[in-house]
């Protein structure tokens, strides 16, 4: 009959497609990737183009402790989603939780860094350009390991639960690619706003 | 024997109360009921985009004229502006898109229906918010209502000492909403078209509809995300104090016109792809004759959406750039009229030597040949920087951009409503209204923009709210609004058409067009589920192979 064309046949090879929760993270990934282009591209362009002090010389040092435990969640998280996909579910939740206890460190780091700003050297965002172009940049980051802990504190709590299953390691996986993202954009912003910009 | 295989079906008539149907429309994540939400709520807000056109153009009929104040005309342009883009133009095809993409390549719904609910509404409220500011857009400073710093928004009017109250923080966190929604659905259109393709349709083998709406998707994410940027500091400047845009403390307004314009000349592409993509599918159909050079189709597509990006300081000549800068965006802007001009050459082609059938949707797609062309003329002449600074900022370059997004876009969008107006309902609409609407449309949009042209190049400059009499362009300003007329008569028969064929329309069928794609495979309208049993394709045009198995198409692709 004439719908042959279109009805399933069991021959042929197997039809295979890139996983959806893969490209659709690449695709958000890409998208997050021009809006910090742009701020870093701000951060940049206004650097010394401040009228008034204080420059970063001046104020800022290097977050030596809380990049390396933010870079070092990227292998943990990594050891999370293999030993999900290993079915050592126990293995997964210790993992998970180092994950957020070293993305939680690297937050209470940037506070403790900007609450010396504000307190101790007087910058705030209304101060000048650099403070306007640092706070947005930093914050902007913050802001998307903020997202990331939170996600990772919902994972944790239905691991505690009992619901995270081996089949679930493919959606840990895309939420893992987040956050590599996330430590990638570290650093990116520690090289422009650190060592470039000081 | 082929039309037995596309037989004759209808749905089953839905009785459960009104309030209990309309529940459905809230809550679905359905992309066929999101697609028909997008363009409901893109055709509400093309009647007050329209409306604030027409107050501009009354206000313009004769020098010194009383219509409204300086401040009313402010406003108009800025909301009819902000709205066309960001509330008309993308919903409707963001609209076609969500609802054909799964019927085209054969899946059951988008990759993330939830994601889809989630954009169609953050869409949704970004466009009521901006019209909530002419009630609520007051603030605590009794100073303005709805927005009235034009649809670029340029720094350093957009500071808190020019824009007092909160006219403008409506107009930037609109945008910034709708953004979200934009990239969301982009996301959501690459991830449907890579991952949810039925079983033998590759890359190659998909419908020139999802190719471009896949290229339209990555320009989206790449291009909404810097003005979504731009918007999250102008919020800073406004609301933090600080001092991105603000000049007096080393800032810069030219930043804002760099990142406003790689945001802004990339979405003119990502509005006329997708415009492209519905031409794509209707002439090939309405010539009856498969379309012409689909590789390189798709090949100039990209190109434009590569060189779309390295374009956009073309809107900023007369500001005053460097001559390397000049030089390299009119070159630039000159060498993506080449794939464009590619893509001319293809519809023609598909048309040449076919029997050509001027039905509604087809006349609209051949309108838009020859308006695009003339559009993307004028778009050559803007694009030389010594031209640029003659006519910059004028009505040239308000009739130029109209030509594009009236003259191309528009016409496709009506060219693609009729044509996909069976399917979304299942039934015909009125071929006599339709043409009605086409040539009152027609009259009416060239009278407009054409005679627009002029008064431009005699100097009269935009976003003036009245004129002196005696320059000469009173003639034209007249007929221009006399344009308008037949354009509001035009826009009334293609919203009567609807009502018309929800009265009288006969049942359309499941192919009324006797087409090749898969979503006239299915029912009018579709089932929930679109396809009974996945469909499995082996050439561009699976209807054809199914209605001529004796030819078919796979043995010469």
């Amino acid at each position: 009959m004439s719908s042959e064309a279109l009805t399933p046949s069991s021959s042929g090879p197997e039809w295979v497609l890139p996983s959806r929760g893969r490209v659709g993270m690449f695709s958000l990934i890409a998208a997050e990737s021009a809006v910090f282009t742009i701020f870093v591209v701000a951060y940049i362009f206004y650097l010394g183009k401040s009228v008034s002090g204080p420059t970063p010389k001046d104020v800022l040092e290097l977050p030596i402790f809380a990049t390396i435990c933010l870079l070092s969640s990227s292998l943990t998280i990594h050891l999370a989603v293999r030993s999900l996909r290993q079915a050592r579910v126990g293995a997964f939740g210790l993992w998970w939780f180092v994950t957020m206890a070293l993305g939680t460190i690297f937050l209470v780091g940037t506070g403790r860094e900007w609450r010396h700003l504000i307190y101790n050297k007087g910058l705030t965002v209304s101060t000048n350009l650099f403070g306007t172009t640092y706070y947005s940049l930093v914050g902007l980051h913050a802001f998307h390991v903020t997202v990331g802990l939170l996600l990772i504190a919902l994972a944790l709590i239905f691991t505690l639960l009992g619901k995270v299953k081996p089949e679930h390691s493919e959606r840990a996986e895309v939420f893992s690619l987040y956050w590599h993202f996330v430590d990638v954009v570290w650093v990116v912003v520690f090289t422009v706003v650190y060592i470039i910009g000081r | 024997m082929s039309s037995e295989a596309i037989a004759f079906t209808t749905v089953g008539q839905d009785t459960r109360p009104i309030s209990e149907r309309l529940h459905d429309w809230i809550v679905t994540v359905d992309h066929k009921k999101l697609g028909i939400l997008y363009i409901l709520y893109g055709l509400v807000f093309l009647v007050l985009g329209g409306i604030e056109a027409t107050i501009m153009r009354i206000q313009l009929i004769v020098p010194h004229n009383h219509f409204v104040s300086p401040q009313v005309f402010n406003r108009m342009f800025t909301m009819h502006g902000t709205t066309m883009i960001f509330f008309v133009v993308m919903p409707l095809l963001f609209g076609f898109g969500t609802y054909l993409i799964p019927l085209m390549i054969g899946a059951r719904d988008m990759a993330f229906p939830r994601l889809n609910a989630f954009s169609f509404w953050m869409t949704a409220f970004g466009g009521v918010l901006l019209y909530f500011s002419f009630i609520g857009g007051y603030g605590l400073y009794g100073a303005g209502n709805a927005p009235d710093v034009g649809w670029f928004a340029y720094a350093p009017l957009t500071a808190r000492a020019f824009s007092p109250g909160h006219s403008t923080d409506f107009w930037t966190l609109a945008l910034l909403i709708s953004g979200i929604g934009s990239i969301g659905t982009a996301v959501n259109f690459i991830t449907t078209i890579l991952s949810m393709r039925c079983p033998g349709m590759t890359l190659g083998k998909m419908p020139l509809l999802a190719w471009l709406n896949l290229i339209m998707g990555g320009m989206v994410i790449l291009a909404l995300s810097p003005l979504t940027a731009a918007q999250i500091m102008l919020s800073i400047d406004r609301y933090l104090g600080g001092h991105f845009f603000d000049t007096q403390a080393g800032g810069s307004a030219v930043l804002w016109m760099h990142f406003f314009w790689i945001f802004g000349h990339p979405e003119v592409y990502i509005l006329v792809v997708p415009a492209f993509a519905f031409v794509s599918e209707i002439i090939p159909v309405f010539s009856r004759k498969p379309i012409f050079g689909y590789p390189i189709m798709v090949a100039a597509t990209i190109c434009i959406g590569f060189i779309s990006f390295s374009v956009w300081a073309h809107h900023m000549f007369t500001v005053g750039m460097s001559s390397y800068g000049n030089t390299f965006f009119t070159v630039t802007s000159m060498i993506i009229a080449v794939p464009t001009g590619i893509k001319i050459f293809n519809w023609l082609g598909t048309m040449w030597g076919g029997k050509i059938q001027f039905k509604a949707p087809m006349l609209f797609c051949v309108g838009f040949l020859f308006q695009f062309l003339i559009a993307g003329l004028t778009g050559i002449m803007l694009a030389t920087s010594p031209f640029d600074w003659q006519l910059g900022n004028s009505y040239f370059v308000v009739a130029h951009f109209h030509y594009v997004i009236v003259g191309a876009i528009l016409f496709t969008i009506f060219g693609a409503f009729y044509y996909w107006f069976p399917k979304m309902s299942g039934r015909m609409y009125s071929e006599a209204l339709a043409k009605w609407h086409f040539w009152l449309f027609f009259i009416g949009f060239h009278l407009t923009f054409d005679f627009m042209h002029i008064p431009g190049i005699l100097g009269m400059p935009r976003r003036i709210y009245t004129y002196e009499p005696g320059r000469g362009w009173e003639i034209w300003n007249l007929i221009v609004t006399i344009g308008v007329l037949f354009q509001i008569f035009g826009v009334l028969a293609f919203l009567g058409n609807p009502l018309w064929s929800f009265w009288k329309g006969e049942l359309g069928g499941n192919d009324p067009w006797d087409a090749w794609t898969l979503e006239w495979s299915t029912t009018s309208p579709p089932p929930d589920y679109d396809f009974a049993v996945t469909p499995v394709v082996r050439s561009r045009r699976p209807l054809w192979d199914r209605k001529h198995p004796d030819d078919p198409d796979w043995k010469y692709e």
